[in-house]
């Protein structure tokens, strides 16, 4: 039996490590090392230039404005997102109450409302993104022309026309089609845990937001900082609703988002190397938001 | 998360199966004494309030659902003069138009290609390492789990330049096997940590069994294990299913070559900022519904496995 087991692992493992290997890690290390050189993408010479891609981006005034919607981005999505979700799910798992001798229970209909929230988790964000370019449209667009039914003719926004406004639309956008996910992904957490600790909770008299802040919060915290960590992620990138939904960096470049800035300038403009650099600081701020997330909600463990 | 990893199996989602025996004296008896009577009427106006917002937003997820499919029935000129009215009669000549005329069945059939190689590749490539990563000690063991565990953290967007030259090299770029390699790759570290973990809490007695019984290696991999896997495979496969079909950012950026190649959601946006149908709204919105049905159908049929599969997996 021996014998054959290293042959076996080799002959399981080759063909998976040698796709991933030639698809994600040897472009990842390509990246840092292009992110050292002048590259254009369009020629196969470059030179090595050192720091001065990173140089560039720290002079670079645009680069400064998408961090600065990303940074954002980075703070409204999660505590929007993160903070809606977690009122749904508390009202569809534990807002209820006094219904069939339970202590704690859903209010009525809580599965239906599940399906329906999570609708748009299943569509591709490209599909959602159109979607809303429509609907934002100045002038036969869903919102506006809903704007006029109910009166409100005198208001109707250029919405991402406007660059005041073009941000919080794609924003508005981005925890449409989030909030569901995490309305049944905190209700999986809040239904393990034990319904007699709800119980004890009801008979000293806790009302719900007392239940939700001392009881439910404190045992979902796990769930409610790997949702806060995928949600930074996810405001981190943002390309396909802001190439979508206004074309690329919007009006006076008010959605400009460091993911798009690296796709032009990759793709567009020809300056590889500098694109390659934008994405190492990418990395970076990625790494760094988690750090800070993981360090900033660290608790104590809470065991039950 | 929580201490106990659950198995993704279970219907632990929604259910709520026990109904504990709660004091009867909270239980809304016959004779309310003067004492419940205040939070009774308290948790009446309250559900009143936290109905409406739940039917709020239900509303807001939904109506723009709505709103697109009634657009797609009806004329351009009902679209731009009354946007909210239901279609005047049914038109389909819209459904049509998009479906042969801005060849959305060609991209359709394009995402089906595309996504039924990468995601039977990844399912299978996926499941032979981490079964080896699991159960078998070896050197590298660890290094390599890391490896490809290493990936999900790292933002796709970083690697996309170099990605695209190591494409172009290799003449994958613009071909549905360069696309089905490049989402096995990057659908591989979530699939190998999703089903490490899951072959991990997998009995060794049966495989053992099987060895001693003589079956090879191979084939207690494929007769004993895979089958045993089963609900762990469902749902790291519903993960990538969703995750593949999706897709905008890579066939955005490695499959830009020829029109008729195009995915669906790609084929799709590019409709709908070419010139030729910036008038045809009512062409575009059947495109749209035509992209979104049948993922919302298969959700709403197996809505159960798909919140499972997909919760499960941000869970671990």
């Amino acid at each position: 039996m021996q014998h054959g087991k290293y042959r076996f692992i080799a002959g399981f493992l080759v063909v998976p490590l040698a796709i991933y290997g030639v698809f994600v890690i040897s472009p990842f290390v390509q990246a840092i090392y292009y992110s050292f050189t002048d590259w254009t993408g369009l020629s196969s010479k470059f030179k090595v230039t050192g720091l001065k891609n990173y140089q560039r981006l720290w002079d670079d005034e645009l680069f400064w404005k998408a961090v600065g919607h990303n940074v954002l981005l980075l703070l409204v999505l999660p505590l929007v997102t993160l903070g809606l979700a977690l009122f749904f799910a508390f009202m569809l798992n534990v807002g209820g109450r006094r219904r069939k001798n339970a202590a704690v229970g859903g209010v009525r209909g809580a599965g239906l409302y599940k399906v329906v929230y999570f609708f748009p988790q299943v569509l591709s964000i490209a599909i959602v993104a159109l979607l809303f370019k429509f609907a934002y449209n100045p002038n036969s667009g869903a919102i506006n022309s809903f704007l006029s039914a109910i009166g409100l003719d005198s208001v109707r926004p250029d919405w991402l026309g406007d660059p005041d406004l073009a941000l919080w639309c794609v924003t508005a956008v981005m925890v449409w089609s989030n909030v569901g996910f995490y309305v049944v992904l905190f209700s999986a957490g809040m239904s393990s845990i034990p319904k007699d600790f709800y119980e004890a909770a009801l008979l000293d008299g806790a009302g719900r937001a007392q239940t939700f802040f001392r009881i439910t919060l404190p045992l979902l915290w796990d769930t409610v900082q790997t949702g806060w960590v995928y949600m930074g992620i996810m405001a981190l990138d943002g390309f396909a609703v802001v190439q979508i939904m206004t074309d690329g960096p919007g009006p006076d470049y008010s959605t400009e988002l460091l993911t798009y800035y690296l796709y032009t300038k990759a793709f567009s403009d020809g300056q590889a190397g500098y694109a390659t650099a934008l994405g190492v600081a990418l990395l970076i701020v990625t790494l760094i938001f988690a750090g800070v997330v993981m360090k900033l909600g660290r608790r104590e463990r809470l065991e039950y | 998360m929580t201490a106990q990893a659950e198995p993704p199996h279970l219907p632990g989602g929604g259910t709520q199966t026990t109904a504990p025996a709660v004091p009867r004296q909270r239980g809304g008896g016959p004779a309310p004494g003067p004492g419940q009577e205040r939070p009774a009427t308290e948790g009446k106006v309250l559900n009143v309030f936290s109905h409406g917002i739940l039917v709020i937003w239900a509303l807001m997820v939904s109506l723009p659902l709505l709103w697109a499919v009634m657009s797609a029935f009806k004329t351009d000129n009902e679209i731009f003069t009354s946007p909210w009215a239901l279609p005047k009669g049914l038109h389909f000549d819209a459904w049509g138009r998009a479906w042969s005329d801005a060849h959305m069945s060609q991209y359709f059939v394009n995402s089906l290609v595309v996504v039924a190689g990468s995601l039977a590749g990844t399912m299978l490539l996926g499941s032979m390492a981490a079964y080896v990563l699991a159960r078998f000690e070896f050197p590298g063991n660890r290094f390599f789990y890391f490896l490809f565990v290493g990936g999900m953290s790292f933002p796709v967007i970083l690697a996309l330049v170099p990605l695209f030259f190591v494409m172009k090299n290799m003449h994958l770029l613009n071909t549905y096997p360069g696309l089905i390699l490049v989402y096995i790759a990057y659908s591989l570290p979530f699939t190998v940590f999703f089903l490490t973990g899951f072959f991990r809490t997998l009995p060794s007695s049966v495989a053992e069994a099987a060895l001693i019984d003589g079956a090879s290696h191979t084939r207690t991999f494929f007769q004993v294990m895979l089958p045993m896997a089963k609900p762990g495979l469902i749902s790291v496969g519903i993960f990538n299913f969703l995750g593949q079909w999706n897709q905008y950012l890579l066939p955005a950026v490695l499959n830009i070559g020829d029109e008729d190649k195009k995915l669906l959601p790609q084929g799709l946006v590019a409709l709908a900022v070419s010139q030729r149908y910036k008038g045809d709204w009512s062409g575009l919105f059947a495109g749209l519904v035509i992209a979104m049905l049948p993922v919302l159908a298969a959700y709403v049929i197996f809505q159960r496995q798909v919140q499972q599969g997909l919760t499960a997996g941000a869970l671990k």
